[in-house]
């Protein structure tokens, strides 16, 4: 239809940046103080994805995947459904890469030990997704009500994860979802003027930009 | 005072009295209004949009401050509320605020069905009824033309049963204005909503004029572009001959504009503010400028 081409990025956007602030504000005082306890699990999963066993190579990616479920469930499904049309369709993709990732999990689990040296970018990155990005957007500006925490928010989870495939060598069908979420979210702070809208789809791109130049 | 003025201002004084609205805040002065051709009602020249700014969730703090706005909006005489089941949590959010003030008698309930199933478009109804607490809709369009074909005539049904006072379709953007005006040609329509504004003023060629022609209401959508056009002329300067016209501000000028075409029955500006949705209906009080003053503000606007 030749109309869309009319449509702009605005005519899309249906809340305001305020009330998205607000919902992450009103989502960390319901949660509180799981955050804390989700932040030290997301650090016991780095320290577990540097050990060898199959056992700490399954319970990294089945941590992960269980923070996908979270995000599904607590955030897109329970709250951002009240103010978003797609955010039902976001839960459905959050499970839908749990799944993806507890099947890697299991067969990385039975990867000899040695096959796959973990990148020490993806390693960085994971850490930066948990302690660094969530305090990005309050220092530019955000309420510091409104932080944005790791396996309870999409944009961080997004970002460990991408790391994780990265540090473990995920193969591609597990990247789909999470970088089409980080465009989307990319897009979504970028429409509302937020001052951290980059950070997203810029994740991303580092992670795909390693993982195609890096020497196998 | 004419027996309509009187009515009008007892009308207005008795709401905000029943608001709890302080007297201080009330503007009693009549409202300048428009009638809906199809019927003859009056309505005020200037509504209530509700695209994002009711959009809060369940968020209890944002819940209050939109019906404060709604307060402020009954209380300085508004009535045509336009919501859609496109717009999220919009419609539950004005149906708390009715209900916590009392479901104003004033209110003009203005909906959409927006679905491309026609059989779930009856049921779509339904839920954006219970959604507003309230027993009918006075006016019900298909949002965006989508399935018109089909939910036109169950619309029409609705109305024939007098389950809805009003039909219209709508569009935004200035999108699909050939197929809008084969359905004002066919369909007796009672209203039709389209954008219009000092950047976007394609309306005027046909659209305008065939609803004039055919006896169709007409709402204006965006009329500030979604706050576009606030913004772009935040920094500059009132024409010196704003204040004839009644105006103290950029956004009233633009209202102005938009509601002194013949054609244009109301505007629906949306805000998130009590003050501002009182200064958009102060429009309705002030002086309509003559054509001359409308291609005046034209010109103007092209050298800021």
């Amino acid at each position: 239809m030749s109309d869309w081409g009319t449509y702009r990025l605005t005519d899309f956007l249906m809340f305001s940046r305020e009330t998205y602030y607000r919902l992450f504000e009103r989502f960390n005082q319901a949660l509180w103080p799981w955050q804390l306890v989700l932040l030290v699990v997301g650090l016991g999963m780095v320290a577990l994805a540097r050990r060898r066993d199959p056992t700490s190579r399954l319970g990294t990616v089945a941590a992960v995947a269980l923070c996908w479920a979270l995000v599904a469930w607590l955030f897109h499904w329970e709250r951002f459904r009240e103010i978003h049309l797609a955010a039902g369709f976001f839960a459905a993709a959050f499970v839908l890469e749990a799944v993806l990732l507890l099947v890697w999990g299991v067969r990385r689990a039975h990867t000899p030990p040695g096959a796959d040296r973990l990148d020490p970018v993806g390693v960085w990155i994971m850490l930066f997704g948990m302690m660094v990005q969530p305090l990005i957007g309050p220092l530019l500006g955000r309420p510091w009500s409104s932080l944005e925490w790791f396996g309870a928010a999409p944009d961080p989870t997004i970002s460990v994860t991408l790391g994780l495939l990265l540090a473990a060598r995920g193969r591609w069908p597990l990247w789909c979802i999470p970088v089409f979420y980080a465009l989307v979210s990319g897009a979504t702070l970028w429409t509302m003027k937020s001052p951290e809208a980059w950070l997203p789809p810029l994740v991303a791109l580092i992670c795909i930009g390693r993982s195609l130049t890096r020497h196998r | 005072m004419d027996r309509r003025t009187l009515l009008q201002t007892l009308a207005s004084t008795a709401t905000g009295a029943f608001l709890g609205v302080e007297p201080g805040l009330l503007q009693t002065a009549p409202l300048l209004t428009r009638k809906i051709p199809s019927s003859g009602e009056l309505l005020p020249l200037i509504g209530l949009g509700t695209w994002i700014t009711f959009n809060v969730g369940s968020d209890p703090t944002a819940r209050e401050q939109r019906t404060q706005v709604l307060r402020s909006f009954f209380a300085a005489g508004g009535r045509l509320i336009d919501s859609s089941p496109m717009y999220g949590s919009s419609q539950a959010v004005v149906g708390y605020g009715l209900a916590r003030l009392g479901r104003p008698a004033t209110l003009f309930a203005a909906d959409k069905v927006w679905i491309s199933s026609a059989e779930r478009g009856v049921a779509q109804v339904e839920e954006s009824r219970h959604a507003w607490g309230i027993p009918r809709f006075d006016l019900l369009q298909v949002h965006n033309l989508l399935a018109w074909e089909d939910h036109l005539p169950r619309l029409f049904a609705m109305k024939e049963a007098g389950r809805l006072r009003y039909v219209g379709v709508t569009t935004s953007h200035g999108r699909r204005h050939d197929e809008l005006e084969k359905i004002m040609r066919s369909q007796r329509l009672d209203f039709i909503q389209v954008t219009y504004n000092v950047e976007d003023r394609t309306v005027e060629e046909r659209i305008l004029p065939l609803a004039a022609e055919r006896g169709m209401a007409v709402i204006i959508n965006r009329p500030f572009q979604e706050g576009a056009l606030i913004e772009r002329f935040r920094t500059a300067r009132l024409p010196p001959w704003a204040g004839e016209l009644g105006c103290t501000s950029w956004p009233q000028l633009l209202l102005q504009f938009i509601v002194s075409h013949p054609s244009v029955t109301c505007a629906i500006p949306a805000t998130t503010s009590s003050a501002h949705a009182q200064e958009n209906l102060g429009v309705a009080r002030g002086r309509m400028p003559a054509d001359a003053e409308r291609r005046r503000l034209l010109d103007y606007i092209r050298t800021v």
